[in-house]
């Protein structure tokens, strides 16, 4: 008898061929919008998670005053200097590396071309706590570090647009008035967790910065790489209460720097990402809802347009539910259908996007099927009142009916 | 559901059976007591002129609708104090209509017209298949199972319709002026065909007609005339 109704669900879908598909076209948009929403979302989450574990899950960033991003406050907060290095790289066991920063945008200038890249002076440490290798020439050596020697490592992006097809290894950039060596080049890492290119990277000793670029002793920033097995959350600790000691901030004041670890950019990251996720799936589940009663719509056209065939088959002796379950499953095959096509085109779209926006494509399996069963659920939801009037008409109206 | 009635009781017995459509001032009183037996076997034709009751009656003793007051009596069992489903299933088991208008799934095969009461008895795929064919054949139509109703003329359909009716075996065939539609050749054709499945199955016909050529073919007439018989003649039968 069910296999009996599905193949009648079927002809009679068949017989309607334009009709079922404008039908089901509100629940393949749907099933697909949503599918295609979360699986980029996902795609998404992947790729920040993939590009913050490429800067290390060990590292912490500390940076003079409170605030991260637009609109950081770092106005009234003072530097550091390199002793505050040094004294964590001395007095925190958990520490593998320090690496002093500070930068500086300038333009870059090799023959005819020219680049505006920020330099970052620092010293070995800084390739080590970035999880840098070179693809090609050597890091810096300690009297280029001490006397702050015009040498430089450039990262692929600035190879690229001021070598070309040229090997930079012993070629001589003009930074500003000063002729700086190439002595080293970065394999590329690509695209940050916050868009930006890290391979547009130029990096000198820290004293070749500090003398001929920015003129003073600041430093900017810290990038501090934990040992491995220790705790990241411990070591933060001791990173805060060292630097409060050692730019003394009394124990009521607040701390003019801030200290960010790696898992915590992945969490505000992909927190951010998934409130876009979540937003975008309820819009795409609100035009499931739409779809839904498109087949109300259609399937109380349906009833209407077959109230002499539902008459005929009560008069044969059809029971109340016998009548009601074709009409039900008339309508969870049409919306199924719905989610079927909706699910491969939305594996089709969800392809293609990720590939445009170069996040990588999950297959999510559980949001695939959540999706099918909810536009089955939507098929038994929207079909059962047209359903049960079918079912309830007298069958001697339903034979009279023209 | 299955109680055959004791013998000496007939087959279908109406008690005083009256019906009522609407209510208070608009109220239509349809039948004002009717009483009828119908033995197993007979052949009924059923006349009158249209509002006498006469369809009313046909709907009430083909278990569709309901007395109002009354009793109806069907195998014995009192056919008023069961439910739609209960009425459904003595449909399915014991009865067959066959209409005016042919009523004829449109865009569906004879055949598959004739399997559908197979399909609620819940008869096998080859069950049905052979049981639908054998129908056909025995009104005639051997060998047209695949075309549409569409495809045929009002007097095949009618008997893919008689098909349909006869495929369960029923005890009871109603007939609501099975030839009201058709032309007078074609209407004498059926009223053999009615009359055969009468005679040689032993199915009793109950049949509504307006026409007294037609009516000639039953052995019993009965006329009704405002919500009553007027008359219950027996006459020796054509057929």
């Amino acid at each position: 008898m069910l296999w009996n109704t599905l193949l009648l669900a079927l002809r009679s879908i068949r017989r309607n061929l334009m009709r079922s598909f404008l039908t089901i076209l509100g629940i393949v948009i749907g099933v697909a919008a949503v599918i295609t929403m979360v699986t980029l979302g996902n795609g998404a989450t992947q790729a920040i998670a993939d590009q913050v574990a490429s800067l290390g899950s060990n590292l912490l960033i500390v940076r003079p005053g409170q605030r991260l991003g637009p609109g950081s406050d770092t106005a009234g907060a003072p530097n550091f200097r390199l002793a505050d290095a040094e004294a964590i790289a001395e007095q925190i066991s958990a520490v593998q590396a320090v690496a002093p920063t500070v930068s500086r945008g300038v333009t870059v200038v090799y023959g005819a071309r020219n680049w505006s890249t920020p330099i970052t002076g620092s010293t070995n440490a800084w390739f080590q706590t970035g999880k840098w290798t070179l693809a090609s020439g050597r890091p810096f050596n300690e009297a280029e570090e001490r006397g702050g020697k015009a040498v430089c490592v450039i990262g692929e992006t600035v190879r690229r647009e001021l070598f070309g097809e040229q090997s930079p290894v012993g070629q001589n950039l003009r930074v500003k008035n000063f002729s700086c060596e190439v002595i080293g080049l970065l394999v590329s890492k690509g695209q940050s967790a916050f868009g930006s290119d890290q391979d547009d990277v130029v990096v000198m000793p820290l004293r070749t910065v500090q003398r001929r670029l920015t003129g003073t002793q600041d430093i900017t920033g810290l990038r501090i790489s934990v040992r491995e097995g220790a705790s990241i959350d411990q070591a933060k600790k001791q990173v805060v209460l060292l630097l409060r000691e050692r730019r003394g901030i009394t124990p009521n004041e607040d701390d003019n720097f801030s200290v960010l670890d790696t898992r915590q950019i992945t969490e505000t990251l992909s927190g951010t990402t998934r409130v876009m996720t979540t937003l975008l799936g309820a819009v795409a589940a609100v035009s499931l809802l739409v779809g839904g009663i498109g087949i109300m719509n259609i399937m109380l056209v349906s009833v209407t347009e077959r109230t002499r065939e539902i008459g005929i088959r009560l008069a044969i002796g059809a029971l109340e539910r016998e009548v009601l379950l074709q009409f039900l499953i008339e309508a969870v095959v049409l919306s199924s259908l719905g989610g079927l096509v909706g699910i491969l085109l939305a594996t089709g779209a969800s392809i293609g996007l990720a590939q445009l926006m170069k996040v990588p494509y999950i297959f999510n399996l559980g949001i695939n099927l959540l999706a099918f069963l909810f536009s089955a659920a939507i098929g038994v939801i929207f079909g059962f009142f047209p359903a049960r009037r079918a079912a309830r008409l007298d069958p001697i109206e339903a034979l009279r009916h023209e | 559901m299955t109680a055959t009635p004791p013998p000496g009781e007939p087959l279908i017995a109406l008690r005083g059976v009256t019906k009522t459509y609407g209510q208070g001032q608009a109220a239509f009183q349809a039948l004002r007591g009717v009483d009828l037996s119908i033995e197993a076997g007979e052949f009924v034709a059923i006349m009158g002129p249209s509002g006498s009751g006469k369809s009313t009656t046909m709907n009430i003793m083909g278990c569709l609708d309901v007395p109002s007051g009354g009793s109806y009596l069907f195998r014995n069992i009192p056919v008023e104090r069961l439910d739609r489903n209960q009425r459904a299933l003595l449909r399915r088991h014991y009865l067959g209509f066959v209409f005016q208008g042919f009523n004829l799934l449109a865009r569906t095969s004879a055949q598959e017209n004739v399997e559908l009461p197979l399909l609620y008895r819940g008869e096998s795929a080859a069950s049905r298949h052979a049981l639908a064919r054998e129908a056909l054949a025995s009104v005639g139509l051997a060998g047209v199972g695949h075309h549409t109703p569409a495809e045929l003329s009002g007097g095949q359909q009618q008997r893919v319709a008689i098909a349909r009716a006869i495929v369960t075996r029923p005890a009871v065939l109603l007939a609501d002026e099975p030839t009201g539609n058709l032309d007078t050749h074609t209407s004498r054709e059926i009223m053999e065909l009615l009359t055969g499945l009468n005679r040689d199955r032993g199915i009793t016909v109950l049949m509504v007609t307006h026409e007294p050529e037609m009516a000639a073919y039953a052995h019993r007439v009965i006329h009704f005339r405002d919500g009553r018989v007027a008359s219950d003649e027996r006459n020796g039968g054509t057929g």
